[in-house]
C-alpha cells in the first residue's frame, strides 16, 4: 500500500487545468490555412489527397473528408496549403466544415458550434453518451478513452461514456459505418431514451474517409436522423473532442 | 515439398512461383510442420489460384508455393483435419471463393453477417447463455461473445466477428494509399504503414535510404512501448486496480506525446511514406526522445514493482486464463500472445533485419496466464526502450541522408511479401501485380487472425468476470481481422 501511495506523490499533478486553452504542440495538424495567392490551380493537391476532401472551385478544404495526413501540404511547392496546430475543430453543421482562404481560427471557431437553448437547459452540467464504433479503426476510440483518463479527464465536466444505451444521452459515432453494423448502430440509437444527441466522430463516420469509395458500408442512418454534432479528426484528438461537446452543451 | 524459398521482403516474378497439383500441395500442408504465413486465393479467369507461404522460423525463410484450382472443383478434403493451424484459412478461403473444404471441424462465416446462425450450444438444466455485443460496455470496436456457462464457470466462449468489414482488402488494390493501410488497424498504424510501404517499394524496386530504414524502426518500437504500456494500465482497471491503471495511462501519454512532436501525429499518422518517411528525426529531436524514454523508463519500473507487490493484483492475474503451450503451439498463436504461452517466435529476430542484428534479448519465464501476459508486456517495453536507443545512435551516423526517395512504378506480374512485427506480433502482408504493373490481390494477416481462438481457450473453466482481463490481456484486434 505504501508503494501505491508513493506513487502518487511521485505524479504530482497531471491534468491540464485549463481545457479550453490548452497549449497544443506545433507539430499538430489541426486547422487547415489555405493561401488563395500562392495557388497556381495546377491540381496536383487534388489528385494526390487520400479522400478527395481538395477543391480548387472555389479554393477549399472540406474536413469532413481530410484525413490531416499533411500530403497536400509536401506536396504543394507554392506553400498555398498549410496547417495551423488550431484544434477546436467541432461543428454543428456539415456547410461549417468547409475551410476557405478566407477561414481563420477565429472565424472558424466563432461560428462553428451554435448553442442551442434545449440543449443548453437539459444538458449543460451532464452530459453521458454511448460510444459505437461502426467500423472505426480503434484509432478514434483509443483517443475517446484518453479523454477520460488522467490528463484529460473530461469526467470533470459532466462528459462520460456509459457501459449501456439505456444510460445515455447521446451516441457516439465513429467508423465509416459498416453493413454489418448498421443494425446494431440503429438499435442502439432507438434504446437510446429521448431527448438524446448524436454526434460523429472522426473523418470516418463524417464522410467514409479513405472507406468512402467501399462496397461494404451502409450510411441509411445518417440521413434517416438529425446529427447535431460533427468532430473532424483522423483520429480526433482528445481536446478537439472534449471542447467541442463542452460548447455544445455550455455557453463559450 | 515443391516451393520457391524467398526471403522477407523480396520481389520475385510470380512465373518463378512453381504451380503445383492441388491435392499434392494439400498433402504436402497436411504433413508439413512449418508454421502458415499466408494462405489465399487470387481469382484468374474461371480458376483459383491458391498462394501458401510457409514460414522457417529456424532458417529465417519463406517457402512458397501455389496451385491452380480448376472450376470444376467445389470441394476438397480439408487440410484443417489434419493440420489444425488451418482452420481461420479455410474458413476464409471458403468464404472468399467457395470451394468447400470437406470435414472442416467448424465451418462457419468469418466476415459474413448472417441473419440466423446457430450458435453452438451446450444443453443441461443448470446451464445457461450470455450473450455480449455486438456493441461492448466500453469505448473498443465490435464483436459477439457467447458464453455457455454454468453458474460463474465458461465452459466455452464462442467469438462471432465481422461487424467491422470494410472490403479493405479490395479497396487497396483498387486505389492504394499510404492513408488507407494506416487506417486498416489504427492501433497498429506504424506496423501496418510499415508493411504496406515495403510491400510497394519491393515490388517497385524503390530503394530507400538507411536513415528512413532507421526512423521506421524507431516509430515502430515507440509505438510498441506506448501501447504496451497503455495495456499494462487497461489490465489494471480491468480489476481495479486504479492507481496503476492512471499512472500507467499518462505514462503512455509521454510517449505517444513524442510521436506527436515526430510527426504531427499521436499515433504516428503521416510519418511513413512509399519511398521512405515524410518527417526527419534531428540531433534536438533524438535527445528529446532519449529523455522521454529514460523518464518512462522510471516510472514504469516503479510502477509495475508497486503493483506486482500488491497481492490483491497478484491473486487476481495469478494462474488466470492459462493456455498451455501444446495449445498455443498447434493453434499456431503468434507475437507477444504466443511468447507469453512459451513460443519463442519475433519476426525482428527470426526473419533477418540487419538493424536488429546483435541486439539482447533476454529468455522469458512464461507461465501462460495472465500474470505472463502482464510481464512480457513490461519485459518488451523494458527492451524496446533500450533497442529505440540503441537505433537512436544508429542515425547519427546516417544524418546526412535524404529521407524521402522518389516512388517508382510497380514491375508487373511481381509477387512480394512483408512480415513486420507489430507489437501485437507478426504482421504478413503480401501481394501480386498484374501484366500491366497494377496491383492485382493484396492480402493482409493481421496476429490477431491466429490468436483470436486463444482467447476462447483462454478463458474457458474460468469465472466469467475474469474474462475482461483475459480479453485486455491478449488485446486483439477487431479490425485487423474483419478488414
Amino acid at each position: 500500500m505504501f508503494d501505491t501511495i508513493k506513487m502518487k506523490l511521485l505524479q504530482k499533478k497531471k491534468y491540464i487545468p485549463d481545457i479550453k486553452n490548452a497549449p497544443m504542440r506545433s507539430a499538430f495538424r489541426g486547422l487547415p490555412k489555405l493561401c488563395a495567392e500562392n495557388c497556381t490551380n495546377c491540381k496536383g493537391c487534388v489528385d494526390i489527397c487520400p479522400t478527395g476532401a481538395i477543391s480548387t472551385e472555389p479554393f477549399s478544404i472540406d474536413l469532413s473528408k481530410c484525413t490531416f495526413c499533411g500530403a497536400c501540404k509536401r506536396y504543394c511547392e507554392k506553400n498555398a496549403i498549410d496547417f495551423t496546430n488550431f484544434y477546436k475543430l467541432g461543428a454543428d453543421a456539415k456547410e461549417k466544415l468547409i475551410v476557405t482562404a478566407d477561414t481563420t481560427a477565429e472565424s472558424y471557431y466563432e461560428n462553428a458550434i451554435e448553442v442551442r437553448k434545449e440543449i443548453y437547459k437539459i444538458f449543460k452540467r451532464s452530459i453521458k453518451f454511448r460510444q459505437v464504433s461502426a467500423g472505426g479503426c480503434n484509432g478514434c476510440e483509443m483517443e475517446l478513452n484518453a479523454a477520460s483518463n488522467a490528463n484529460f479527464d473530461m469526467g470533470r465536466f459532466g462528459i462520460d461514456f456509459v457501459a449501456s444505451a439505456r444510460h445515455a444521452d447521446g451516441i457516439v459515432i465513429t467508423g465509416p459505418i459498416t453493413k454489418n453494423m448498421a443494425y446494431a448502430l440503429e438499435d442502439c440509437y432507438k434504446s437510446t431514451p429521448d431527448p438524446k444527441v448524436v454526434i460523429l466522430c472522426g473523418a470516418c463516420a463524417l464522410s467514409g474517409g479513405v472507406f468512402q469509395e467501399s462496397s461494404e458500408l451502409n450510411r441509411e442512418f445518417l440521413k434517416k436522423y438529425r446529427i447535431d454534432l460533427y468532430i473532424p479528426g483522423c483520429p480526433v484528438h482528445p481536446l478537439t473532442f472534449i471542447n467541442a461537446v463542452l460548447d455544445f452543451i455550455r455557453q463559450k | 515439398m515443391d516451393y520457391i524459398t524467398i526471403k522477407n521482403n523480396q520481389r520475385i516474378s510470380i512465373l518463378d512461383i512453381p504451380v503445383i497439383d492441388f491435392e499434392v500441395l494439400r498433402a504436402q500442408l497436411c504433413a508439413s510442420n512449418l508454421r502458415v504465413l499466408s494462405f489465399f486465393g487470387v481469382r484468374e479467369g474461371d480458376f483459383v489460384k491458391l498462394y501458401v507461404a510457409l514460414g522457417d522460423d529456424e532458417k529465417g525463410e519463406i517457402q512458397l508455393s501455389s496451385a491452380l484450382i480448376d472450376k470444376n472443383i467445389k470441394e476438397y478434403d480439408s487440410i484443417t483435419a489434419e493440420n489444425l493451424q488451418y482452420h481461420m484459412f479455410e474458413r476464409e478461403f471458403y468464404e472468399q471463393f467457395g470451394i468447400l473444404p470437406k470435414n472442416h471441424p467448424w465451418l462457419k462465416p468469418v466476415r459474413k453477417n448472417l441473419d440466423s446462425y446457430d450458435f453452438f450450444e451446450m444443453e443441461g438444466s443448470s446451464l445457461h447463455q450470455v450473450a455480449v455485443g455486438p456493441i461492448h460496455a466500453g469505448v473498443i470496436e465490435p464483436g459477439h461473445f457467447r458464453f455457455n456457462c454454468q453458474g460463474e464457470k465458461v465452459y466455452n466462449l464462442e467469438i462471432m466477428l465481422g461487424y467491422q468489414h470494410r472490403g479493405v482488402e479490395d479497396l487497396i488494390v483498387k486505389k492504394p494509399s499510404i492513408q488507407l493501410a494506416e487506417s486498416v488497424c489504427g492501433d497498429s498504424v506504424i506496423a501496418y504503414a510499415m508493411a504496406y510501404s515495403q510491400i510497394m517499394e519491393e515490388l517497385s524496386d524503390t530503394k530507400i535510404s538507411t536513415k528512413a530504414k532507421i526512423i521506421r524502426r524507431i516509430a515502430l518500437e515507440t509505438e510498441r512501448i506506448a501501447i504496451h504500456i497503455g495495456d499494462m494500465g487497461a489490465i489494471l482497471g480491468d480489476i481495479a486496480y486504479l492507481m496503476g491503471k492512471e499512472v500507467y495511462g499518462v505514462t503512455r501519454t509521454l510517449v505517444i506525446n513524442t510521436m506527436l512532436e515526430i510527426s504531427g501525429s499521436r499515433f504516428g499518422r503521416g510519418l511513413i511514406d512509399f519511398g521512405g518517411v515524410n518527417f526527419d528525426i534531428d540531433k534536438e529531436m533524438s535527445e528529446k526522445i532519449k529523455d522521454t524514454l529514460n523518464e518512462v523508463k522510471k516510472t514504469v519500473e516503479k510502477m509495475t514493482k508497486a503493483s506486482l507487490k500488491s497481492s490483491t493484483v497478484m491473486s487476481r492475474l495469478e494462474k488466470t486464463g492459462v493456455v498451455n503451450q501444446e495449445t498455443a503451439q498447434e493453434l499456431n498463436l503468434v507475437g507477444m500472445i504466443g511468447r507469453s504461452c512459451g513460443i519463442d517466435l519475433d519476426s525482428r529476430f527470426d526473419f533477418e533485419d540487419e538493424f536488429y542484428k546483435g541486439l539482447e534479448k533476454k529468455p522469458f519465464r512464461a507461465t501462460n496466464d495472465a500474470y505472463s501476459r502482464f510481464r512480457i508486456r513490461y519485459k518488451e517495453v523494458m527492451e524496446s526502450i533500450s533497442y529505440t536507443k540503441h537505433l537512436l545512435r544508429q542515425l547519427d551516423e546516417y544524418k546526412d541522408d535524404s529521407i524521402l526517395s522518389q516512388a517508382q512504378k510497380l514491375i508487373p506480374a511481381s509477387f512480394a511479401l512483408s512480415i513486420v512485427e507489430s507489437w501485437r506480433g507478426e504482421l504478413v502482408h503480401a501481394a501480386l501485380t498484374d501484366e500491366n504493373g497494377n496491383l492485382k490481390r493484396y492480402k493482409i494477416k493481421d496476429p490477431s487472425f491466429n490468436n483470436w481462438w486463444g482467447l476462447s481457450m483462454a478463458v474457458r473453466n474460468n469465472g466469467i468476470s475474469d474474462f475482461p482481463l483475459c480479453n485486455k490481456g491478449f488485446d486483439l484486434s477487431y479490425c485487423g481481422f474483419d478488414l
